[in-house]
Protein backbone atom coordinates (compact mmCIF):
# COMPACT_ATOMS: atom_id res chain seq x y z
CA UNK A 1 0.00 0.00 0.00
CA UNK A 2 2.96 2.38 1.22
CA UNK A 3 4.48 1.33 -2.18
CA UNK A 4 1.87 2.36 -4.25
CA UNK A 5 1.21 5.87 -2.65
CA UNK A 6 4.98 6.54 -3.16
CA UNK A 7 4.64 5.26 -6.75
CA UNK A 8 1.79 7.42 -7.27
CA UNK A 9 3.41 10.74 -5.47
CA UNK A 10 6.64 10.16 -8.12
CA UNK A 11 4.39 9.55 -11.05
CA UNK A 12 2.74 12.83 -9.67
CA UNK A 13 5.98 14.98 -9.25
CA UNK A 14 7.82 13.27 -12.45
CA UNK A 15 4.67 14.54 -14.51
CA UNK A 16 4.97 17.73 -13.17
CA UNK A 17 8.96 17.75 -13.65
CA UNK A 18 8.45 16.77 -16.62
CA UNK A 19 6.09 18.98 -18.13
CA UNK A 20 7.08 21.80 -16.41
CA UNK A 21 11.18 22.11 -16.65
CA UNK A 22 11.59 20.23 -19.91
CA UNK A 23 8.95 22.84 -21.92
CA UNK A 24 10.80 24.61 -24.69
CA UNK A 25 9.08 27.95 -24.91
CA UNK A 26 10.19 31.18 -26.65
CA UNK A 27 7.86 34.37 -27.31
CA UNK A 28 10.18 35.84 -29.84
CA UNK A 29 9.71 33.46 -32.76
CA UNK A 30 9.83 34.31 -36.47
CA UNK A 31 7.05 34.71 -39.00
CA UNK A 32 7.47 35.56 -42.42
CA UNK A 33 5.26 35.06 -45.66
CA UNK A 34 5.19 36.21 -48.88
CA UNK A 35 1.93 36.93 -51.04
CA UNK A 36 3.26 38.38 -53.80
CA UNK A 37 3.54 37.66 -57.78
CA UNK A 38 6.70 39.44 -57.82
CA UNK A 39 5.43 43.05 -58.98
CA UNK A 40 5.04 44.24 -55.75
CA UNK A 41 6.53 43.28 -52.56
CA UNK A 42 3.53 41.65 -50.33
CA UNK A 43 5.85 40.43 -47.66
CA UNK A 44 5.03 40.26 -43.72
CA UNK A 45 7.14 40.00 -40.39
CA UNK A 46 6.44 38.84 -36.99
CA UNK A 47 8.46 38.38 -34.55
CA UNK A 48 6.55 37.84 -31.63
CA UNK A 49 5.31 34.52 -32.37
CA UNK A 50 4.28 32.45 -29.30
CA UNK A 51 5.23 28.96 -29.23
CA UNK A 52 6.29 25.96 -26.97
CA UNK A 53 7.93 22.57 -27.90
CA UNK A 54 7.34 19.74 -25.41
CA UNK A 55 10.56 17.78 -26.29
CA UNK A 56 9.15 14.81 -24.36
CA UNK A 57 6.27 13.96 -25.93
CA UNK A 58 6.64 16.00 -29.13
CA UNK A 59 4.08 18.16 -28.60
CA UNK A 60 4.12 21.53 -30.61
CA UNK A 61 2.14 25.06 -30.37
CA UNK A 62 2.39 28.14 -32.03
CA UNK A 63 0.48 31.50 -31.57
CA UNK A 64 0.73 34.59 -33.93
CA UNK A 65 -0.95 37.87 -33.76
CA UNK A 66 -2.26 38.83 -36.93
CA UNK A 67 -1.96 42.81 -35.87
CA UNK A 68 1.62 42.11 -34.93
CA UNK A 69 2.54 41.76 -38.72
CA UNK A 70 4.89 44.74 -40.05
CA UNK A 71 4.73 45.45 -43.31
CA UNK A 72 7.27 47.98 -45.75
CA UNK A 73 3.69 50.10 -46.09
CA UNK A 74 1.33 51.07 -43.75
CA UNK A 75 -1.69 50.61 -46.22
CA UNK A 76 -0.71 46.75 -47.27
CA UNK A 77 -0.76 46.52 -43.24
CA UNK A 78 -4.31 48.02 -43.17
CA UNK A 79 -5.33 46.10 -45.95
CA UNK A 80 -3.69 43.06 -44.66
CA UNK A 81 -5.74 43.05 -41.30
CA UNK A 82 -8.69 44.99 -42.53
CA UNK A 83 -9.56 43.21 -45.67
CA UNK A 84 -8.04 40.15 -45.82
CA UNK A 85 -7.33 38.65 -42.25
CA UNK A 86 -10.24 40.98 -40.94
CA UNK A 87 -7.48 40.72 -37.72
CA UNK A 88 -10.30 41.66 -35.06
CA UNK A 89 -12.90 38.91 -35.88
CA UNK A 90 -9.93 36.52 -35.99
CA UNK A 91 -7.19 38.49 -34.52
CA UNK A 92 -4.98 34.97 -34.14
CA UNK A 93 -3.53 32.12 -36.20
CA UNK A 94 -2.60 29.32 -34.22
CA UNK A 95 -1.12 25.63 -34.89
CA UNK A 96 -1.29 22.40 -32.70
CA UNK A 97 0.42 19.81 -33.55
CA UNK A 98 2.71 16.67 -33.09
CA UNK A 99 6.25 15.67 -34.56
CA UNK A 100 5.30 12.44 -35.84
CA UNK A 101 8.87 10.89 -35.59
CA UNK A 102 10.22 11.91 -33.02
CA UNK A 103 12.53 9.22 -32.24
CA UNK A 104 14.63 10.67 -34.55
CA UNK A 105 15.42 13.68 -32.56
CA UNK A 106 18.19 14.05 -29.77
CA UNK A 107 17.62 16.95 -27.87
CA UNK A 108 20.63 16.43 -25.49
CA UNK A 109 23.01 15.74 -28.34
CA UNK A 110 23.82 18.41 -30.86
CA UNK A 111 23.04 18.02 -34.27
CA UNK A 112 20.71 19.07 -37.04
CA UNK A 113 17.26 16.71 -37.16
CA UNK A 114 14.55 16.89 -40.05
CA UNK A 115 11.29 16.54 -38.33
CA UNK A 116 7.87 16.03 -39.79
CA UNK A 117 4.99 17.81 -38.04
CA UNK A 118 1.20 16.93 -37.84
CA UNK A 119 -1.59 18.87 -36.74
CA UNK A 120 -4.36 21.50 -36.93
CA UNK A 121 -3.31 25.02 -38.51
CA UNK A 122 -5.71 27.89 -37.87
CA UNK A 123 -6.04 30.69 -40.06
CA UNK A 124 -8.66 33.57 -40.55
CA UNK A 125 -10.71 30.85 -38.66
CA UNK A 126 -10.52 28.28 -40.83
CA UNK A 127 -8.95 25.13 -39.56
CA UNK A 128 -7.25 22.97 -41.51
CA UNK A 129 -5.55 19.83 -40.70
CA UNK A 130 -1.61 19.81 -42.29
CA UNK A 131 1.73 17.88 -42.50
CA UNK A 132 4.75 19.71 -43.08
CA UNK A 133 8.41 19.34 -43.28
CA UNK A 134 10.62 20.82 -40.70
CA UNK A 135 14.18 21.20 -39.02
CA UNK A 136 15.51 21.04 -35.60
CA UNK A 137 18.66 21.92 -35.19
CA UNK A 138 19.84 21.18 -30.99
CA UNK A 139 23.24 23.59 -30.06
CA UNK A 140 23.91 23.26 -26.84
CA UNK A 141 20.98 24.92 -24.76
CA UNK A 142 19.43 25.98 -27.39
CA UNK A 143 16.80 24.70 -29.49
CA UNK A 144 16.00 25.67 -33.18
CA UNK A 145 13.22 24.72 -34.95
CA UNK A 146 12.40 25.94 -38.14
CA UNK A 147 10.15 24.87 -41.19
CA UNK A 148 9.02 26.87 -45.01
CA UNK A 149 5.67 25.87 -46.09
CA UNK A 150 2.70 26.68 -48.64
CA UNK A 151 -0.68 27.54 -47.79
CA UNK A 152 -3.31 28.38 -50.46
CA UNK A 153 -5.52 31.00 -49.54
CA UNK A 154 -8.77 29.54 -50.69
CA UNK A 155 -8.35 26.87 -48.20
CA UNK A 156 -8.31 29.68 -45.48
CA UNK A 157 -11.20 31.80 -47.24
CA UNK A 158 -9.38 34.38 -47.72
CA UNK A 159 -10.41 35.57 -50.94
CA UNK A 160 -8.61 37.75 -53.57
CA UNK A 161 -10.44 40.25 -55.49
CA UNK A 162 -10.16 40.50 -58.95
CA UNK A 163 -8.48 43.84 -59.37
CA UNK A 164 -5.36 42.93 -57.43
CA UNK A 165 -4.98 39.13 -59.30
CA UNK A 166 -2.07 40.43 -60.84
CA UNK A 167 -0.33 41.53 -58.21
CA UNK A 168 -1.86 38.74 -54.88
CA UNK A 169 -0.80 35.35 -55.09
CA UNK A 170 -3.24 32.96 -54.68
CA UNK A 171 -0.72 30.66 -52.25
CA UNK A 172 1.32 32.33 -49.55
CA UNK A 173 4.86 31.12 -48.62
CA UNK A 174 5.29 30.99 -44.84
CA UNK A 175 8.87 30.79 -42.91
CA UNK A 176 8.47 29.83 -39.39
CA UNK A 177 11.95 30.36 -37.02
CA UNK A 178 11.76 30.25 -33.22
CA UNK A 179 14.62 29.57 -30.91
CA UNK A 180 13.58 28.04 -27.91
CA UNK A 181 15.06 28.20 -24.76
CA UNK A 182 13.86 25.64 -21.50
CA UNK A 183 10.96 27.57 -19.63
CA UNK A 184 11.53 27.14 -15.42
CA UNK B 1 -6.19 -4.97 -0.42
CA UNK B 2 -6.66 -6.45 -4.12
CA UNK B 3 -9.42 -3.77 -4.56
CA UNK B 4 -7.39 -0.93 -3.41
CA UNK B 5 -4.37 -1.43 -5.68
CA UNK B 6 -6.89 -1.61 -8.37
CA UNK B 7 -8.13 1.70 -6.88
CA UNK B 8 -4.92 3.41 -7.15
CA UNK B 9 -3.68 2.29 -10.15
CA UNK B 10 -6.86 3.69 -12.11
CA UNK B 11 -5.90 6.83 -9.83
CA UNK B 12 -2.03 6.99 -10.94
CA UNK B 13 -3.29 6.43 -14.74
CA UNK B 14 -5.79 8.92 -14.43
CA UNK B 15 -3.25 11.63 -12.83
CA UNK B 16 -0.89 10.94 -15.84
CA UNK B 17 -3.41 11.20 -18.69
CA UNK B 18 -4.38 14.41 -16.52
CA UNK B 19 -1.11 15.48 -16.88
CA UNK B 20 -0.83 14.53 -20.44
CA UNK B 21 -3.97 16.27 -21.64
CA UNK B 22 -3.02 19.43 -19.52
CA UNK B 23 0.07 19.67 -21.48
CA UNK B 24 -1.13 19.17 -24.47
CA UNK B 25 -3.52 21.65 -24.44
CA UNK B 26 -2.21 24.35 -22.62
CA UNK B 27 1.71 24.82 -23.27
CA UNK B 28 1.27 28.37 -24.18
CA UNK B 29 -0.55 29.15 -21.37
CA UNK B 30 2.09 30.59 -19.16
CA UNK B 31 3.27 32.29 -22.38
CA UNK B 32 0.31 34.34 -23.62
CA UNK B 33 -0.04 38.17 -22.13
CA UNK B 34 -3.78 37.67 -21.57
CA UNK B 35 -4.58 41.08 -22.34
CA UNK B 36 -2.00 42.72 -24.25
CA UNK B 37 -1.99 46.66 -25.35
CA UNK B 38 -3.53 46.99 -28.39
CA UNK B 39 -4.21 50.35 -30.95
CA UNK B 40 -7.44 50.77 -32.62
CA UNK B 41 -6.60 51.64 -36.12
CA UNK B 42 -8.75 52.04 -39.31
CA UNK B 43 -11.36 54.12 -37.81
CA UNK B 44 -11.77 56.55 -41.14
CA UNK B 45 -10.37 55.57 -44.52
CA UNK B 46 -8.70 58.64 -45.25
CA UNK B 47 -7.49 61.33 -43.37
CA UNK B 48 -10.23 63.67 -43.73
CA UNK B 49 -14.17 62.64 -43.01
CA UNK B 50 -14.66 64.91 -46.01
CA UNK B 51 -13.99 68.10 -45.83
CA UNK B 52 -12.77 68.14 -41.51
CA UNK B 53 -9.42 66.51 -40.50
CA UNK B 54 -10.27 63.09 -39.35
CA UNK B 55 -9.33 61.01 -35.85
CA UNK B 56 -7.33 59.28 -38.56
CA UNK B 57 -3.41 59.13 -39.40
CA UNK B 58 -1.78 58.05 -42.77
CA UNK B 59 1.37 56.88 -41.33
CA UNK B 60 4.97 57.04 -40.65
CA UNK B 61 6.94 57.97 -44.09
CA UNK B 62 3.39 57.83 -46.04
CA UNK B 63 2.90 60.56 -48.64
CA UNK B 64 -0.19 61.31 -49.24
CA UNK B 65 -1.30 63.34 -52.53
CA UNK B 66 -4.71 64.82 -52.04
CA UNK B 67 -6.58 66.20 -55.09
CA UNK B 68 -10.13 67.81 -54.20
CA UNK B 69 -12.56 68.73 -56.65
CA UNK B 70 -15.90 70.73 -55.64
CA UNK B 71 -18.29 71.14 -58.61
CA UNK B 72 -20.65 74.05 -59.28
CA UNK B 73 -24.33 74.13 -57.76
CA UNK B 74 -26.39 71.02 -59.28
CA UNK B 75 -29.07 73.29 -59.28
CA UNK B 76 -27.65 75.72 -62.04
CA UNK B 77 -29.04 73.82 -64.10
CA UNK B 78 -28.31 71.72 -67.89
CA UNK B 79 -26.53 74.35 -68.99
CA UNK B 80 -23.80 74.38 -66.42
CA UNK B 81 -24.28 70.69 -67.03
CA UNK B 82 -25.51 70.60 -63.18
CA UNK B 83 -22.63 72.04 -61.66
CA UNK B 84 -19.87 70.23 -63.46
CA UNK B 85 -19.16 73.27 -65.45
CA UNK B 86 -17.11 75.07 -63.06
CA UNK B 87 -14.77 73.46 -60.53
CA UNK B 88 -12.89 74.87 -57.61
CA UNK B 89 -9.84 72.49 -56.37
CA UNK B 90 -6.99 71.87 -54.00
CA UNK B 91 -3.85 70.10 -54.86
CA UNK B 92 -2.24 69.02 -52.12
CA UNK B 93 0.40 67.08 -50.10
CA UNK B 94 0.36 65.50 -46.57
CA UNK B 95 3.75 63.59 -45.12
CA UNK B 96 3.32 61.19 -42.34
CA UNK B 97 6.67 62.33 -40.08
CA UNK B 98 5.60 59.37 -37.52
CA UNK B 99 2.82 57.56 -36.64
CA UNK B 100 0.81 60.42 -34.50
CA UNK B 101 2.37 63.40 -36.48
CA UNK B 102 1.39 64.30 -39.87
CA UNK B 103 2.27 67.84 -41.66
CA UNK B 104 0.63 68.91 -44.66
CA UNK B 105 0.39 72.23 -47.46
CA UNK B 106 -2.16 72.50 -50.00
CA UNK B 107 -3.07 74.90 -52.44
CA UNK B 108 -6.78 75.76 -53.12
CA UNK B 109 -7.74 78.14 -56.42
CA UNK B 110 -10.82 79.70 -54.40
CA UNK B 111 -8.82 82.31 -52.99
CA UNK B 112 -5.69 81.54 -54.56
CA UNK B 113 -5.40 80.28 -51.35
CA UNK B 114 -2.43 78.04 -49.58
CA UNK B 115 -2.91 76.18 -46.46
CA UNK B 116 -0.75 74.58 -43.90
CA UNK B 117 -0.95 71.95 -41.07
CA UNK B 118 0.36 70.18 -38.32
CA UNK B 119 -2.06 67.33 -36.88
CA UNK B 120 -0.77 65.61 -33.88
CA UNK B 121 -2.03 62.75 -32.18
CA UNK B 122 -1.84 63.34 -28.34
CA UNK B 123 -3.83 59.97 -27.59
CA UNK B 124 -4.41 57.18 -29.14
CA UNK B 125 -7.59 54.69 -28.76
CA UNK B 126 -6.35 51.26 -27.63
CA UNK B 127 -7.71 48.29 -26.05
CA UNK B 128 -6.14 45.82 -23.48
CA UNK B 129 -3.01 46.56 -21.44
CA UNK B 130 -2.74 48.52 -18.07
CA UNK B 131 -3.83 52.12 -19.39
CA UNK B 132 -5.82 52.16 -22.42
CA UNK B 133 -8.10 55.40 -24.06
CA UNK B 134 -11.43 54.90 -25.12
CA UNK B 135 -11.19 57.48 -27.56
CA UNK B 136 -8.58 59.61 -29.42
CA UNK B 137 -8.14 62.91 -29.03
CA UNK B 138 -5.93 64.43 -32.14
CA UNK B 139 -5.01 68.64 -32.22
CA UNK B 140 -5.18 70.34 -35.74
CA UNK B 141 -3.40 73.85 -36.21
CA UNK B 142 -3.48 75.77 -39.61
CA UNK B 143 -2.81 78.66 -41.20
CA UNK B 144 -3.92 80.13 -44.51
CA UNK B 145 -3.03 82.27 -46.81
CA UNK B 146 -4.73 84.95 -49.29
CA UNK B 147 -2.51 85.21 -52.20
CA UNK B 148 -5.12 87.52 -54.45
CA UNK B 149 -3.60 90.74 -55.25
CA UNK B 150 -4.43 93.27 -52.89
CA UNK B 151 -8.16 95.00 -53.40
CA UNK B 152 -6.64 98.15 -52.88
CA UNK B 153 -3.24 98.45 -53.45
CA UNK B 154 -3.01 102.10 -52.98
CA UNK B 155 -3.75 102.06 -49.26
CA UNK B 156 -0.59 100.02 -46.80
CA UNK B 157 -1.10 96.52 -47.22
CA UNK B 158 0.20 94.26 -44.87
CA UNK B 159 1.71 91.11 -45.43
CA UNK B 160 -0.22 89.65 -42.35
CA UNK B 161 -3.38 90.53 -43.43
CA UNK B 162 -3.40 87.68 -46.12
CA UNK B 163 -3.64 85.02 -43.02
CA UNK B 164 -5.58 83.38 -41.16
CA UNK B 165 -5.63 80.72 -38.70
CA UNK B 166 -7.17 77.22 -37.63
CA UNK B 167 -6.90 75.21 -34.32
CA UNK B 168 -9.05 72.29 -34.14
CA UNK B 169 -9.06 69.65 -30.87
CA UNK B 170 -10.88 66.32 -32.24
CA UNK B 171 -12.00 63.67 -30.24
CA UNK B 172 -12.93 60.19 -31.79
CA UNK B 173 -13.91 56.94 -31.19
CA UNK B 174 -14.05 53.76 -33.57
CA UNK B 175 -17.17 52.04 -31.80
CA UNK B 176 -17.31 49.01 -33.55
CA UNK B 177 -15.74 48.00 -36.87
CA UNK B 178 -18.44 49.46 -39.13
CA UNK B 179 -19.25 52.95 -36.68
CA UNK B 180 -16.86 55.30 -35.81
CA UNK B 181 -18.01 58.80 -35.12
CA UNK B 182 -15.64 62.21 -33.70
CA UNK B 183 -16.43 65.66 -32.56
CA UNK B 184 -14.04 68.77 -33.15
CA UNK B 185 -14.78 72.24 -31.82
CA UNK B 186 -13.11 73.99 -33.78
CA UNK B 187 -11.44 77.52 -33.68
CA UNK B 188 -10.94 80.20 -36.85
CA UNK B 189 -9.39 83.67 -36.81
CA UNK B 190 -9.22 85.89 -39.65
CA UNK B 191 -6.25 88.42 -39.05
CA UNK B 192 -8.48 90.44 -41.36
CA UNK B 193 -12.09 90.65 -42.46
CA UNK B 194 -13.59 92.03 -45.19
CA UNK B 195 -16.40 94.53 -43.48
CA UNK B 196 -16.59 95.62 -39.86
CA UNK B 197 -19.74 93.66 -39.54
CA UNK B 198 -17.38 90.35 -39.45
CA UNK B 199 -15.98 88.49 -36.81
CA UNK B 200 -12.34 88.14 -36.82
CA UNK B 201 -12.58 84.87 -34.68
CA UNK B 202 -15.51 82.33 -35.08
CA UNK B 203 -15.98 79.07 -33.28
CA UNK B 204 -17.43 75.79 -34.20
CA UNK B 205 -17.95 72.26 -33.28
CA UNK B 206 -17.39 69.48 -36.40
CA UNK B 207 -18.43 65.95 -36.42
CA UNK B 208 -18.10 63.73 -38.46
CA UNK B 209 -19.25 59.70 -38.60
CA UNK B 210 -18.51 57.18 -40.66
CA UNK B 211 -21.16 53.99 -41.16
CA UNK B 212 -19.19 50.94 -43.31
CA UNK B 213 -21.46 49.57 -46.10
CA UNK B 214 -18.68 46.89 -47.15
CA UNK B 215 -14.67 46.19 -46.57
CA UNK B 216 -14.09 48.73 -49.59
CA UNK B 217 -17.29 51.58 -49.15
CA UNK B 218 -18.12 53.36 -46.62
CA UNK B 219 -20.67 56.03 -46.00
CA UNK B 220 -19.81 58.87 -44.00
CA UNK B 221 -20.91 62.31 -42.60
CA UNK B 222 -19.36 65.57 -42.18
CA UNK B 223 -21.05 68.47 -40.38
CA UNK B 224 -19.79 71.79 -38.73
CA UNK B 225 -22.13 73.34 -36.71
CA UNK B 226 -20.67 77.36 -36.24
CA UNK B 227 -21.44 78.94 -33.26
CA UNK B 228 -23.07 81.94 -33.78
CA UNK B 229 -23.84 83.54 -30.33
CA UNK B 230 -20.83 82.25 -28.63
CA UNK B 231 -18.57 83.90 -31.46
CA UNK B 232 -20.49 87.21 -31.31
CA UNK B 233 -20.24 87.28 -27.01
CA UNK B 234 -16.75 86.47 -27.01
CA UNK B 235 -15.95 89.05 -29.78
CA UNK B 236 -17.94 92.14 -27.96
CA UNK B 237 -17.04 90.50 -24.33
CA UNK B 238 -20.21 90.52 -23.01
CA UNK B 239 -19.84 94.17 -22.53
CA UNK B 240 -22.71 96.60 -22.12
CA UNK B 241 -20.61 99.33 -24.03
CA UNK B 242 -19.51 97.84 -27.10
CA UNK B 243 -24.32 97.70 -27.83
CA UNK B 244 -23.95 96.75 -31.20
CA UNK B 245 -26.30 94.97 -31.90
CA UNK B 246 -27.75 95.23 -35.72
CA UNK B 247 -26.97 92.74 -38.45
CA UNK B 248 -23.49 90.53 -38.23
CA UNK B 249 -21.85 88.59 -41.07
CA UNK B 250 -21.86 85.12 -39.16
CA UNK B 251 -25.91 85.46 -39.33
CA UNK B 252 -25.34 84.34 -43.12
CA UNK B 253 -22.56 82.02 -42.48
CA UNK B 254 -24.40 78.49 -43.45
CA UNK B 255 -23.46 75.23 -41.56
CA UNK B 256 -21.40 73.35 -44.04
CA UNK B 257 -22.76 69.73 -44.67
CA UNK B 258 -21.22 67.49 -46.65
CA UNK B 259 -22.53 63.38 -47.53
CA UNK B 260 -20.65 60.86 -49.62
CA UNK B 261 -18.94 57.56 -49.79
CA UNK B 262 -15.63 56.48 -49.46
CA UNK B 263 -14.23 53.70 -52.00
CA UNK B 264 -10.68 52.22 -51.52
CA UNK B 265 -9.58 50.41 -54.32
CA UNK B 266 -5.93 49.32 -53.11
CA UNK B 267 -3.78 52.66 -53.16
CA UNK B 268 -6.37 55.01 -53.83
CA UNK B 269 -9.45 56.82 -51.49
CA UNK B 270 -12.08 57.99 -53.43
CA UNK B 271 -14.48 60.40 -51.62
CA UNK B 272 -17.24 61.47 -53.26
CA UNK B 273 -19.55 63.29 -51.81
CA UNK B 274 -22.47 66.30 -52.08
CA UNK B 275 -22.26 69.23 -49.91
CA UNK B 276 -23.08 72.77 -49.81
CA UNK B 277 -19.74 74.32 -48.76
CA UNK B 278 -16.83 75.24 -51.54
CA UNK B 279 -14.34 75.75 -49.15
CA UNK B 280 -11.52 72.97 -48.91
CA UNK B 281 -9.85 73.83 -45.75
CA UNK B 282 -11.23 74.95 -42.78
CA UNK B 283 -10.74 78.33 -43.07
CA UNK B 284 -12.74 78.58 -46.02
CA UNK B 285 -15.69 75.91 -45.15
CA UNK B 286 -16.82 77.46 -42.17
CA UNK B 287 -16.28 80.87 -42.65
CA UNK B 288 -17.01 81.02 -46.34
CA UNK B 289 -20.34 78.47 -46.63
CA UNK B 290 -23.24 80.45 -47.97
CA UNK B 291 -25.20 77.72 -49.87
CA UNK B 292 -28.23 76.06 -48.51
CA UNK B 293 -29.30 72.70 -48.78
CA UNK B 294 -32.96 73.06 -48.21
CA UNK B 295 -32.73 75.16 -51.16
CA UNK B 296 -31.11 72.98 -53.47
CA UNK B 297 -27.81 74.39 -53.36
CA UNK B 298 -25.69 71.54 -53.30
CA UNK B 299 -22.46 70.86 -54.82
CA UNK B 300 -21.19 67.35 -56.23
CA UNK B 301 -17.47 67.09 -55.25
CA UNK B 302 -14.87 64.73 -54.64
CA UNK B 303 -11.53 63.95 -52.65
CA UNK B 304 -8.98 61.74 -54.21
CA UNK B 305 -6.38 60.17 -52.17
CA UNK B 306 -3.42 58.24 -53.30
CA UNK B 307 -0.57 57.53 -50.95
CA UNK B 308 2.80 56.44 -51.81
CA UNK B 309 5.16 54.81 -49.14
CA UNK B 310 8.19 57.10 -49.17
CA UNK B 311 10.12 55.48 -46.62
CA UNK B 312 10.61 51.81 -46.14
CA UNK B 313 11.34 50.13 -43.06
CA UNK B 314 14.11 48.10 -44.44
CA UNK B 315 15.30 45.54 -41.59
CA UNK B 316 11.90 43.87 -41.94
CA UNK B 317 13.91 41.89 -44.98
CA UNK B 318 16.85 40.83 -43.38
CA UNK B 319 14.29 38.08 -41.49
CA UNK B 320 14.07 36.87 -45.50
CA UNK B 321 16.97 35.00 -45.84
Amino acid sequence: MKKIIILALAVISFNNINAQTKLLTTKTGKAWFDAGTGLEDITGTNKSVLSALNPATGDMQFSILIKGFEFWSQLLQEHFNENYMESDKFPKSTFKGKITNLDKVNFAKDGTYPVIVKGTLEIHGVKNDIEKKGTIIVKGESVDASSEFTVTMDDYKIAIPSVVKDKLSKTAKIKINCTYTQSK
Amino acid sequence: MRKNTLKFTALLFSIISFNTVFAQDDLLSGLEDKNPKQYVNNAFKSSRVINGHSMEFIGKGVLDTRILHRFGLINSGYTNFYGLDQANMRLGFDYGVTEDLTVGIGRSNVGKEYDGFIKYRVVHQSVGGKHHSPVSVVLVTGMTLNSTPWANPDRTNYFSSRLAYYNQVIIGRKFTEAFSWQISPTHVHLNIVPTQYDLNDVFAVGTGARIKISKRTAFVVDYHYVLKNLSKNLFFGGDDDNSYSGPLQIDNYVNPLSVGFDIETGGHVFQLHFSNSTGMNEKAFITNTSNKWGKGEIRFGFNLSRVFTVSKKKELHTSKN
